[in-house]
């Protein structure tokens, strides 16, 4: 296969972790809240579906169903770091960019703990090839392409109509904008706050399992993942919270990301080793340039939630 | 007779209001339960993890008393315990002034790293030749010159265009990490992965490595408090951070007073940054801050932004962290127990501070109450 393709379809691959991650966090900044939280729900999906395929991963279930299970416990685990974030952050108002950086903190750690007791050969061996299909076996970058990419193109689709195009939208975005209108309208803040931060965080942990058991495929994957969170925060902004923005955002940062690795291969590219860390920079730098642009030209619709980051209490003025 | 039953029906079961005031020793307890209660949490979740203690689980006193072991065990120990301490507690007072009028400084961390980066620059262009006091005075200078750089790009922006300064400054984070392992790969010669220890730019030893850190750092506690407190600036702060809107009436350049105040910011990480740089490493990686810089995040937010505080809520996390430590390594579990065992007891910590600020009324409670007051 030609090796521009090989590599187009490589930056595909690997964006699907941003997507996941990044769409699940648009749905949580939706209902106003900024999760910081989100690198350490990404590291405990990816523990949450390894822990239940560490226990069927060698049975003799259809292979359809280990990978629907591996799914339900990443999003098992991922749902329940949400339900402490929104416990903490909604039914307790504390101040979100501590809560998720805590639950950063716990995330990761506790993911680290998790896999590093777990055997590799069993999660990871035998799973890896039904988590690939269709395309199992092959040895270009088609391989990574499997059942979980598709899912994050869907899910991300999913979202953005769901987002923008349905009733339960609309409320999710008032309740993000103004949490005090919207309770004032009759719609339920509390419950669309939950809900909307539960289900993001399931579908960014899935990004954490699709990083450590497709993409990377590797017993040292987990290690690589926390950054990747970070990343997957970033790429909201690059794509002006729109989820649909993530698939080709993701691909852009999945590019520049893996294309420092890539170059060294292109004979006729002549760059110095110190061309890489630059190269690796460069997602971060075009958010900040993103995030800048879009405050300089202030048009609404490409702003963050104007509640972003505030805890709403009804009788406060 | 009806209407009055009507009313109750309607009345939910819980009803929540702020609380006007809380007597300290109220809150202090609250707090104390959060942590017993957070510890206990620990030990739970420690039972599902770690073998050692559910084949033995007669050790659970041990457990526990790695808690203090870790941080006071020894005299070496407890030395390190201090300057970690400072180092957290001088990233958490960096922040404090941005974070007392509400500019989320998320980039604690990438200023600390670029304040170690510049000492280590002037270290590895200069050291031995230059005199050592002159180097030293060099080093600093170019921290506290990286770190206020790194801290007033995001300011600049929003104090022009209202730039979310919590996201921006998360950024500068990871484009400090990759401009970190860029100088590295153009200063080690091939082969090697690290920049080994710089012979020259060490700070003086005060009776033990640890002393002189830890003085600077107490020094600068007292100073932020003053500043904070009872300087024109510190007020001009307070003004910014409750409203911005009285701020302009009265008078203050909003702009001006968030420009200035994340050049501070920045300037104390990059004072951070040469700590670890001239007082400890001597080298820098792109792991030198070591998450330091979001830790100081937390510290600052339970010490609510009270610099004096902030010396007993950086304590608590460094003991936590080193008692995990101890954990890890007596009880054969991964390295990253210390942030699990931190995590699990902010949960339990920024939980508490609701029934610190919120009052809860069930339902007949609250009522009575309500009624009392009319008559």
């Amino acid at each position: 296969m030609n090796i521009w393709l090989n590599f187009l379809i490589d930056s595909l691959a690997f964006g699907a972790t941003f997507m996941y991650g990044s769409t699940g966090e648009i749905l949580t900044e939706k209902a106003g809240h900024l999760n910081l939280g989100i690198p350490g729900i990404m590291c405990m999906g990816g523990a949450g579906g390894c822990l239940v395929l560490n226990w069927i991963g060698k049975s003799a279930l259809p292979p359809f169903l280990i990978v629907i299970l591996g799914i339900l416990g990443s999003l098992a685990l991922a749902m329940l770091m949400g339900l402490i974030y929104s416990f903490l952050t909604v039914t307790l108002r504390a101040n979100q960019n501590v809560t998720g950086l805590a639950l950063t903190t716990f995330g990761v750690g506790l993911m680290k703990v998790i896999m590093s007791k777990m055997d590799a050969t069993v999660y990871l061996v035998g799973p890896k090839q039904m988590y690939r299909w269709p395309f199992a076996g092959r040895q270009d970058s088609l391989q990574c392409l499997g059942v979980l990419f598709f899912l994050a193109v869907i899910v991300a689709l999913c979202a953005s109509w769901v987002l923008f195009r349905t009733k339960v939208g609309l409320h999710l975005r008032a309740v993000g904008e103004n949490p005090a209108t919207a309770d004032a309208v009759g719609i339920n803040v509390t419950r669309y706050k939950y809900v909307a931060t539960c289900v993001g965080s399931g579908i960014a942990g899935l990004g954490g399992f699709y990083y450590i058991i497709d993409y990377m495929a590797s017993q040292e994957a987990y290690l690589s993942l926390e950054s990747f969170g970070w990343l997957s925060i970033a790429l909201v902004i690059f794509a002006l919270w729109r989820p649909h923005l993530t698939i080709i955002g993701s691909t852009v940062f999945g590019f520049l990301f893996s294309c420092s690795s890539f170059i060294t291969n292109v004979s006729w590219i002549n760059v110095t080793m110190a061309f890489k860390p630059v190269l690796k920079m460069l997602p971060y730098v075009v958010t900040i340039l993103v995030l800048i642009v879009s405050s300089v030209r202030n048009k609404r619709e490409n702003q963050p939630p104007a509640s972003l980051g505030l805890s709403y209490f009804r009788e406060e003025r | 007779m009806s209407e009055k039953r009507h009313a109750e029906a309607r009345e939910p079961l819980v009803h929540l209001s702020k609380r006007a005031s809380i007597a300290p020793p109220m809150a202090w307890a609250i707090r104390l339960i959060a942590l017993v209660l957070g510890l206990v949490a620990c030990g739970l979740v420690a039972f599902l993890l770690v073998d050692k203690l559910r084949e033995h689980p007669e050790r659970v006193g041990d457990f526990y008393y790695c808690f203090i072991r870790g941080a006071f065990g020894t005299s070496r120990k407890f030395w390190k315990f201090l300057r970690s301490l400072a180092v957290l507690l001088c990233i958490a007072l960096a922040l404090t002034p941005a974070f007392r009028m509400r500019f989320w400084n998320t980039g604690g961390e990438g200023q600390t790293l670029v304040g170690v980066l510049g000492a280590i620059a002037v270290d590895f262009y200069l050291g031995g030749k230059i005199p050592e006091w002159l180097l030293l005075l060099l080093m600093l200078a170019a921290s506290l010159l990286s770190g206020a750089v790194w801290g007033v790009i995001p300011a600049i922006f929003k104090a022009k265009w209202n730039t979310n300064e919590t996201l921006f400054t998360l950024m500068m984070n990871y484009v400090a990490t990759y401009l970190v392992s860029y100088f590295l790969v153009i200063w080690i010669p091939n082969g090697s992965s690290s920049l080994s220890k710089l012979q020259n730019g060490k700070l003086p030893a005060l009776g033990n490595d640890y002393l002189l850190i830890i003085l600077i750092v107490l020094a600068l506690t007292i100073g932020l408090h003053i500043y904070l407190n009872y300087t024109k600036h510190g007020y001009e702060i307070s003004v910014v951070g409750e409203s911005v809107r009285t701020a302009q009436y009265v008078g203050i350049t909003v702009g001006k007073v968030i420009i200035r105040t994340m050049i501070l910011s920045g300037m104390l990480c990059g004072l951070a940054g040469y700590l670890i740089a001239a007082g400890m490493d001597q080298t820098v990686t792109t792991e030198s801050a070591g998450g330091q810089g979001f830790t100081a995040i937390m510290v600052s937010w339970l010490g609510k932004f009270n610099p004096l505080a902030m010396i007993l809520t950086a304590g608590l996390i460094q003991v936590l962290h080193q008692g995990a430590a101890q954990i890890s390594q007596d009880f054969d579990v991964s390295g990253a127990m210390p942030s699990m065992v931190v995590g699990i007891i902010l949960f339990f910590i920024i939980g508490s501070e609701f029934f610190i600020n919120y009052e809860i009324h069930f339902r007949g409670h609250g009522a009575r109450a309500g009624k009392e007051a009319v008559k």
